[in-house]
C-alpha cells in the first residue's frame, strides 16, 4: 500500500533526516557521526574519495546496512534495520539503483519492472503491465519490453533498473554510482533520464563521480571525507570556491 | 551360443507394465523428492544452526549408505515399529528420501551462488523473504544446477531397478519374471537394459524441455 | 531357530565386511587400471576408437548396475564359462568403475587449459613427456577429490552384488535377518557399518576439494 507524497511539509521538515550516524564494519568505523537533512524534491549529490563512507551512508538510508549509533528517519519514520516489516514499508517509499544494475536475468525488461508492483502492491497483471510499459517508454526503452537483460547494453540495463525502481512510486531515489560501471558513451543516456526525474520533482540522493552533472543538476552537493560531512553547499560555490583543503585536493584529482 | 530374442519380445505386455511402473515411480518420487530437497537445501544454507545440523546429519547418512539398505530398512525394518507399507509405497518413500538428500546439496550450491546484488535489488523493491527466494533466487539457481539435477534424476530412475528386490513390479521385476519363465536370462536382460537406456534418454530430453519452459525461462 | 546373541550378529557382519572391503578394492584398482587405459585410448585413438570408448561409458552410465550384474553373471554361462558370484561381481564392478573413472579423469585432463599443451609442445616435449611432466601432475590435483568421492560409490555398489549371491555385508544382513527376524536392528547396523566405511572417504574428498580451491 503506497503512500502518496505529502505536499505541504512544515517548514524545516526533512524528508530524509540523519543525525549522529555512526557505523563500523568490524573494527573499522566508516561513518563517524554524520548529520544530513534532505528536503522533499531536493537533488543532492554526495561526492568524495573511495572509502569516505558515501555508499555506506546511502545504504543506511534504505536499511541495507545496519548502524550502531544515531538515527535515520525517512518521512517521519525511523529506519530500523532489524524490523523486517518496517523495512518493507520503507522500501516502498525509498528506491535504490545500483552500480551493477542487478536486473533479474531470468525475467525480461518488462517482467523486471512488473515484479514488485505485482508482488508487493498486489497490482493486477494488466495494471502492472500497463504501468511497466509506460515507465519503460519514459526511460526510452518502450520497444524493449520483452528483451532480456543479456540482450541489452549497460546503459539500457541501467535505464530498466531506474524504471523498475520507479514502478513502486517512491518518494526518494537513492543512486549508488549508477554510471560508474558504464562505458563512457553510455553514461549520457542514463544521466539524461535522471535529469528528467529531477526536473519532475523527484527527491534524489546520488553518490556520483560525474562532477559536471552534479554541478548542473543538483540543488546541493555534499562532500564526504573520512566518514563525516566535510563540506556542503550549492554546487556553484562548492566547485568554484572550495573552502577546505581536502575538498580542493579532491577536486583537483577529479578534474 | 544361440541368442533367441523372440521369446523375450513376445512378452512385451509384461515389459510395458513394468516400464509404466518404473516411469510412474521415477516421476512421482522425482517431484516430491525435489521439492523436499530444495527445502532441505534452503535450510542447510540459511537456517538456524540446529536445523542445519539435523539436515546435515540426514544428508550424510543417506549419501554414505547404499540405496538397497535404505530400501530394506524401510520395507523390512520399519514394520517392526508398526509402520507397515506396500512394496510400492516403500519404494516411493525410499526414492524420495534418497533423492532429497542429493538434491539438497545440489540446490544448496545453486542457491549459494546467487550474487548478493540480486538479493539487495529485490530487498530494495520491498519483496519479502519468501518472494525473494521463490521469484529471484530459485529460478536462476535451478538453471545453474539443471544439468546436475537432471543427472541425479537419471540416477534415481536407474536406481529404481533395485526396488525389484522388494517385489515392486517395475521393469527389472518384469525382467526377472520373464527370465525365469523363459530361461533366456541373457537375452531378457539385454532387452531390458536397452529399454532403460531409452528411458534415460527420454527422461533427459523431457527434463531439458521442462526446465526452460516452465521453471527458469529460456 | 537358534538364539543369536548380539555378538554373534556383530561377528558375522564384521566378517562379511571384509568381503565388502575386498571387493571394493578389487573394483577400484581394477577399474582404475582399465579406466586409465581408456583415457589414453580416448585421447590418442582415432574416431572409431574414441566412439567405442564413449559408447562403453554411455552403456555403463545409462543402465542400472543391477542389470549389469545380471548380464555379466549370466553372460559367463552364455560363453560356456563357469563362474562364482565373486568373480562375476569383480568383473562387473571393475568395468562399472572403469567407465566412471575414465570420465572423471578425462574431465580432469580436459580441464587443463590448452595453453599448457601449447607451451609444452613448443618446448619440443613428446606426448608422453607432456602428459608425465606437465598435464598429469595438474590433472591429478584436479581429479583427486572426485576420484576419492567415487570410491564411496564403489563401496555402496558392492551392496548390489548380494543379489547375485555374493556374501558381503548386505547379503549377510539378509541371511541373519532371515534367522533372527530383527530387520530393524540388522539393517540398521549394516547401514551404520557402511556409513563407517564411506563417511571418512566422503569427508576426505571434501577436504581435498577445499584444498584445491585455495
Amino acid at each position: 500500500m503506497n503512500v502518496s507524497p505529502v505536499l505541504d511539509d512544515k517548514p524545516g521538515f526533512a524528508l530524509v533526516d540523519i543525525r549522529g550516524l555512526r557505523k563500523r564494519f568490524g573494527d573499522n568505523e566508516v561513518l563517524k557521526g554524520v548529520d544530513l537533512q534532505i528536503a522533499r524534491k531536493e537533488v543532492v549529490c554526495i561526492i568524495g574519495k573511495s572509502g569516505s563512507g558515501k555508499s555506506t551512508l546511502l545504504r543506511c538510508m534504505n536499511g541495507l546496512e545496519a548502524y550502531q549509533q544515531g538515527s535515520v528517519t525517512v518521512d517521519g519514520q525511523r529506519v530500523c534495520p532489524d524490523d523486517r516489516n518496517a523495512l518493507r514499508e520503507l522500501r516502498q517509499n525509498v528506491g535504490m539503483i545500483f552500480q551493477g544494475f542487478n536486473l533479474f536475468p531470468h525475467l525480461s525488461a518488462g517482467q523486471n519492472v512488473m515484479l514488485a508492483p505485482r508482488l508487493v502492491q498486489r497490482a493486477s497483471s494488466a495494471d502492472a503491465e500497463r504501468h511497466a510499459r509506460k515507465l519503460l517508454t519514459r526511460v526510452g526503452l518502450g520497444e524493449r519490453f520483452d528483451a532480456f537483460p543479456d540482450q541489452l547494453s549497460g546503459g539500457q540495463q541501467q535505464r530498466v533498473a531506474i524504471a523498475r525502481s520507479l514502478a513502486m512510486n517512491p518518494q526518494v531515489l537513492l543512486c549508488d554510482e549508477i554510471t560508474s560501471a558504464l562505458d563512457p558513451e553510455l553514461v549520457g543516456e542514463v544521466l539524461q533520464v535522471v535529469e528528467g526525474l529531477a526536473r519532475e520533482g523527484m527527491t534524489l540522493i546520488m553518490v556520483t563521480h560525474e562532477m559536471a552533472f552534479a554541478r548542473r543538476v543538483s540543488d546541493r552537493v555534499v562532500f564526504m571525507h573520512q566518514g563525516l560531512v566535510h563540506e556542503s553547499g550549492d554546487p556553484e560555490t562548492l566547485f568554484s570556491n572550495p573552502r577546505t583543503p581536502e575538498l580542493r585536493r579532491f577536486l583537483s584529482t577529479e578534474g | 551360443m544361440t541368442l533367441d530374442f523372440s521369446v523375450v519380445l513376445k512378452q512385451w505386455p509384461l515389459l510395458l507394465d513394468g516400464m509404466l511402473l518404473t516411469i510412474f515411480l521415477t516421476l512421482f518420487s522425482a517431484v516430491i523428492g525435489t521439492l523436499l530437497g530444495i527445502g532441505c537445501g534452503l535450510v542447510r544454507s540459511k537456517g538456524p544452526t540446529w536445523a542445519r545440523w539435523c539436515v546435515g546429519a540426514y544428508v550424510e547418512l543417506i549419501r554414505n549408505t547404499p540405496f538397497i539398505i535404505q530400501l530394506f530398512f524401510i520395507f523390512f525394518g520399519l514394520p517392526g515399529l508398526g509402520l507397515k507399507m506396500t512394496a510400492l509405497t516403500a519404494a516411493i518413500v525410499a526414492n524420495v528420501i534418497n533423492l532429497a538428500a542429493y538434491v539438497s546439496e545440489i540446490a544448496r550450491s545453486g542457491i549459494e551462488a546467487t550474487p548478493d546484488g540480486q538479493i539487495e535489488a529485490a530487498q530494495s523493491l520491498a519483496l519479502d523473504r519468501w518472494q525473494i527466494f521463490t521469484r529471484v533466487v530459485l529460478p536462476p539457481a535451478l538453471k545453474r544446477v539443471w544439468p546436475t539435477l537432471v543427472g541425479q534424476m537419471v540416477i534415481i530412475m536407474l536406481g529404481s531397478a533395485v526396488c525389484s528386490q522388494i517385489s515392486a513390479e517395475e521393469l527389472t521385476y518384469a525382467a526377472n519374471q520373464i527370465a525365469s519363465n523363459s530361461f533366456r536370462n541373457f537375452e531378457t536382460y539385454i532387452v531390458v537394459a536397452g529399454l532403460y537406456l531409452l528411458l534415460a534418454v527420454a527422461l533427459r530430453r523431457l527434463l531439458n524441455w521442462v526446465g526452460p519452459r516452465f521453471i527458469f525461462g529460456r | 531357530m537358534f538364539d543369536f546373541t548380539l555378538w554373534d550378529i556383530a561377528r558375522n557382519l564384521l566378517l562379511a565386511m571384509r568381503w565388502t572391503i575386498a571387493l571394493s578394492l578389487i573394483a577400484f584398482i581394477g577399474g582404475g587400471l582399465v579406466g586409465a587405459l581408456l583415457v589414453v585410448l580416448r585421447l590418442t585413438g582415432n574416431r572409431f576408437v574414441r566412439g567405442l570408448v564413449m559408447l562403453y561409458v554411455q552403456l555403463f552410465q545409462g543402465t542400472p548396475l543391477l542389470l549389469q550384474l545380471f548380464l555379466v553373471y549370466f553372460g559367463f554361462s552364455m560363453f560356456g564359462l563357469e563362474t562364482t558370484p565373486l568373480v562375476a561381481a569383480s568383473v562387473c564392478l571393475t568395468l562399472y568403475a572403469s567407465a566412471y573413472l575414465t570420465e572423471i579423469w578425462r574431465g580432469g585432463i580436459e580441464s587443463i587449459e590448452r595453453g599448457q599443451w601449447e607451451a609444452s609442445s613448443s618446448l619440443a616435449l613428446t606426448f608422453g613427456e607432456q602428459m608425465r611432466y606437465v598435464i598429469l601432475p595438474q590433472a591429478v590435483r584436479v581429479g583427486i577429490a572426485p576420484t576419492v568421492g567415487f570410491m564411496v560409490q564403489v563401496v555402496k555398489a558392492t551392496a548390489l552384488t548380494s543379489v547375485i549371491g555374493f556374501v558381503e555385508m548386505t547379503r549377510a544382513g539378509q541371511i541373519i535377518t532371515n534367522a533372527t527376524f530383527q530387520p530393524f536392528l540388522i539393517y540398521g547396523s549394516v547401514a551404520l557399518m557402511y556409513f563407517a566405511l564411506c563417511f571418512p572417504l566422503s569427508w576426505y574428498s571434501r577436504v581435498l576439494e577445499q584444498k584445491l580451491r585455495r
